[in-house]
């Protein structure tokens, strides 16, 4: 029948060049996407580190300043209420003018612009930390404004410099520099301000501290109820249709796009029982709807974990099949549960947009002191500033996402090691 | 007293109940009766009945407390006010509150009868529920006090109680469910009142900016979801052409050609891509990817949105490789040696075998996979929310900036809404049509994961 020349031997020797030409193309094809998904991470990490890293310093300028009693008009016995009062901004205005000597009202303005409006609350501080410092010379690290922080970090000696600074500014800077006044400390008001208009300004300690208040609440309403429903639904339902209808509904909600718990939120929680706007309090509410399916599916993976054995042994000496359940698989199965209540944890604290439905986008300077107070939450944070237009916020953006990724790393690793110590194997 | 205060203090009752009931109990047996059950169940009972109670009614209270205060002061407001709109008398009500907490406001004469009746108010329903609660924790332990005896199935009713209690948390997940049909399926149909439902899901210009006030002249918003919903499928589209064949094919070498140690590392690497805050990727779209993609189409020559649809997509694309990955990682282990076996017998090559006999026999296990990944694309937020635009462009360059249902939700929703202006409520439409297309695709995903699991078991 076969009229060609070659045997099926032949055939097939000859077509496995090819094949394994496939073979090798199709591995190749596996191993780039393993690494193409592993080069994203790299990148994203890398990107947000390149852009953040900087972040963490602040550019000051360290000089010498005469705490004027006169020019402030207050003595050693002023209260704190009459330091505050007192005109500091004047005096730190005075005080660059006579070094600089800008020539005009144009230039004034310039070098006054430099300086942030932290510095005179600096100054105040110190004054009313310790009064005596009145009349007396004090050597500060002032901070710059954003603009002289991203040019001193950033543009120095390159070529797109002063779009933001004025060529009499870089020639003050450049002076500065020469007299070893303009560097750079650890930014320590990042991690100890709330919000502000002012890059230079703005902290994340009003976020975390939301963010704490708002897991805080999530974190005592989902876990005793998750726990509760996973120990139901494993120990207790009854194969019915009820039972399936509830699996059924957990199933789907851990899938539901987060969003549309906001869309409850802002209906139901705030329209309906008029919880206040914008507080850890609903925040905590709509977050903890978010990760009890999380919760509640974790908690019967470690309760189905739980050998039989020990019920049946339990049960052999005359427990109560409640008693069986909370005094030997409750224990048992509790690190299993942990661990999944950590990990929905970690999805809350990385959850943005149905908070944003219910109101904690408001910019909030103050740090809120309890679960009722206005406050934002740390992904919000993040939210907010990178829509701001100045620059530094770009960098303050990624330095809070590194904060961010902190925690959330840290949650991870947590949970990681919790299930290696505690696990058991069966 | 505050919340609080009150909750701490019926804890602190709760715990002394406890100790009542124990101390009673042993007392009991002290005489020499036998007790039914141990001394600690008729603690436990004990402090059930003083906790739950007044910890119910202080829950209900709480819910019930501002709608009613509220409903109470309308009648209060003037005549004027109560004939106008529902937002006019809205904002006369959170004026009162801000008088009654005496926050800056200039005074209002004709809302003063109403701001006394609140401050009244809300020194009676204080008084009246703190009075409630602590006796009805009381009363708790006296009843209970009175029914602890010998041969009282203490144990019996401990566990029937807790036994409701754990029913009841399992519930909240269902409540849950109901809570999100409930609130978008009122708005929507408010919504619909307005706006008809044709319109709205057949109309192809969105422009949701309604005349602030209703003698201003200007657009009267157009509402046809069209544009959104063509902006949700191509941006999801392009994360989907990304996600399935990267993280398909990292499942495929991972399962079948990775050595343990890679795979060991890789697998936990590649899901971190997955616990990363969405808020992260939508900045490194929009910051990153977004100037690039510009940049790149510049130099070609092409006109790019600095807001394309391709950044956003690309971006989500990654976010979603982990979830395609880890699932079609399960399937294609779910599948049995015995059918590769039986492959490499007949002489298959490792690919051709995965090829014509591994990715079939998982083929619906992995479809379910994709879907869930499709639900999880149509239902992303920030990534759009930030890097993709605002402007309902009807188009499928993906170079062009459309915007999505999540972004418009977003959007309209963010700051202070009108909960009667259709501009507020078709977020609530939105999120509707959002809901139910997720809901769908996941409970179809679940089902045809779940068959597909037992079949090889």
């Amino acid at each position: 029948m076969t009229n060609t020349s070659l045997s099926t031997r032949e055939k097939v020797e000859k077509s496995m060049v090819r094949r394994r030409a496939a073979e090798k193309r199709f591995r190749t094809y596996g191993m780039a996407s393993v690494l193409f998904g592993l080069l994203c991470l790299v990148g994203l990490f890398g990107d947000i580190i390149n852009k953040g890293a900087s972040a963490f310093r602040q550019t000051v300028i360290q000089t010498e300043i005469l705490i004027d009693a006169d020019f402030l008009g207050i003595n050693k016995k002023a209260d704190d209420q009459e330091i505050r009062n007192a005109d500091f901004e004047g005096l730190i205005k005075q005080h660059f003018k006579a070094m600089v000597q800008p020539q005009g009202r144009g230039e004034r303005r310039q070098l006054y612009s430099m300086i942030s409006a932290g510095a005179a609350w600096q100054l105040q501080e110190a004054v009313i930390a310790d009064p005596s410092l009145l009349g007396k010379k004090l050597s500060v690290n002032l901070i710059a404004d954003d603009d002289v922080d991203q040019w001193f970090k950033h543009d120095r000696g390159t070529e797109l410099h002063n779009n933001r600074m004025s060529e009499t500014q870089v020639k003050w800077l450049e002076q500065w520099i020469d007299q070893d006044m303009l560097k750079t400390q650890f930014n320590t008001l990042f991690f100890v301000n709330g919000d502000s208009r002012e890059p230079e300004l703005a902290g994340i300690r009003g976020a975390i501290t939301g963010t704490f208040l708002t897991l805080l609440v999530t974190f005592l309403l989902s876990f005793p109820i998750g726990v509760a429903a996973a120990i139901y639904l494993e120990e207790f339902a009854p194969r019915n249709k009820i039972t399936e209808f509830v699996e059924i509904n957990i199933n789907n909600l851990a899938a539901v796009p987060s969003i549309t718990f906001g869309l409850l939120g802002l209906a139901i929680f705030i329209n309906i029982f008029g919880v206040a706007r914008s507080t850890p309090l609903v925040g905590g509410l709509v977050l903890t709807l978010m990760t009890l399916p999380t919760i509640i599916i974790s908690g019967r993976a470690a309760i189905k974990a739980v050998p039989p054995s020990i019920r049946e042994a339990a049960f052999g000496l005359g427990a109560s099949k409640m008693q069986v359940v909370f005094h030997h698989v409750l224990p048992l199965a509790l690190p299993g549960m942990l661990t999944g209540t950590i990990i929905g944890m970690a999805q809350a604290l990385g959850e943005t947009a149905p908070l944003l439905m219910i109101g904690m986008v408001a910019f909030v300077v103050d740090v809120p002191g309890f679960i009722n107070d206005p406050s934002t939450v740390l992904p919000v944070q993040i939210f907010l500033w990178s829509d701001s237009p100045e620059r530094a916020f770009m960098e303050r953006t990624s330095g809070a996402i590194m904060v961010l990724l902190g925690f959330l790393v840290t949650m991870n690793t947590a949970a990681v090691m919790l299930r290696r110590r505690l696990e058991r194997r069966w | 007293m505050n919340y609080s205060s009150l909750i701490i203090a019926v804890l602190i009752l709760l715990g002394g109940a406890y100790l009542l009931g124990r101390n009673r109990a042993r007392a009991i047996a002290s005489q020499g009766m036998r007790l039914h059950s141990l001394p600690t169940h008729y603690g436990a009972l004990m402090a059930l009945w003083t906790g739950l109670p007044p910890l119910l009614l202080l829950l209900i209270w709480g819910l019930a407390e501002a709608p009613v205060i509220d409903h109470l002061l309308i009648a209060q407001l003037p005549e004027a006010i109560q004939q106008g709109s529902s937002s006019d008398i809205q904002l006369a009500i959170s004026k009162v509150h801000n008088l009654a907490i005496g926050s800056g406001i200039s005074a209002a004469p004709e809302l003063e009868p109403a701001v006394r009746h609140l401050i009244e108010l809300q020194e009676r329903t204080l008084l009246l529920h703190s009075g409630m609660v602590l006796s009805l924790a009381l009363l708790g332990i006296a009843l209970t006090w009175r029914r602890i005896k010998a041969d009282m199935r203490a144990r019996t009713e401990v566990e029937s109680i807790v036994r409701r209690l754990l029913f009841a948390s399992s519930g909240v997940a269902v409540l849950t469910t109901l809570g999100i049909l409930a609130s978008v399926l009122y708005e929507a149909w408010q919504f619909f009142g307005k706006v008809s439902p044709f319109e709205f899901l057949f109309g192809t210009t969105w422009s949701p900016q309604v005349a602030l006030r209703a003698d201003q002249s200007g657009s009267s918003g157009s509402f046809g979801a069209v544009p959104l919903f063509a902006g949700t499928l191509l941006i999801s589209l392009i994360a989907m052409f990304i996600a399935v064949p990267v993280g398909l094919m990292a499942a495929i070498y991972l399962s079948e050609y990775a050595t343990p140690t890679i795979r060991q590392y890789a697998k936990p690497a590649l899901e971190i891509l997955a616990g990363i805050p969405t808020v992260v990727y939508g900045f490194f779209a929009a910051l990153t990817v977004a100037p690039v993609i510009r940049e790149l189409g510049e130099s070609m020559g092409l006109t790019v949105s600095s807001e394309s649809a391709l950044a956003a997509g690309l971006v989500m694309g990654i976010m979603i490789i982990p979830f395609v990955s880890s699932l079609s990682d399960d399937v294609i282990n779910a599948v049995p040696q015995s059918l590769r076996d039986g492959s490499y017998g007949l002489g298959a090559t490792k690919s051709e075998t995965v090829k014509e006999v591994v990715i079939p026999a998982a083929l619906p296990g992995i479809v379910g996979a994709i879907m869930l990944a499709v639900s999880r694309a149509i239902g992303e937020t920030m990534i759009v929310a930030m890097a993709a635009g605002l402007a309902a462009n009807l188009t499928a360059n993906p170079l062009d900036s459309v915007t999505t249902v999540t972004v418009q939700i977003v959007t309209l929703l963010v700051g202070d809404q009108e909960f009667d202006s259709p501009k507020t409520l078709a977020a609530f439409a939105l999120g509707l049509v959002l809901f139910l297309v997720t809901l769908a695709l996941n409970f179809v995903a679940l089902k045809v994961v779940q068959k597909y699991r037992e079949q090889y078991d």
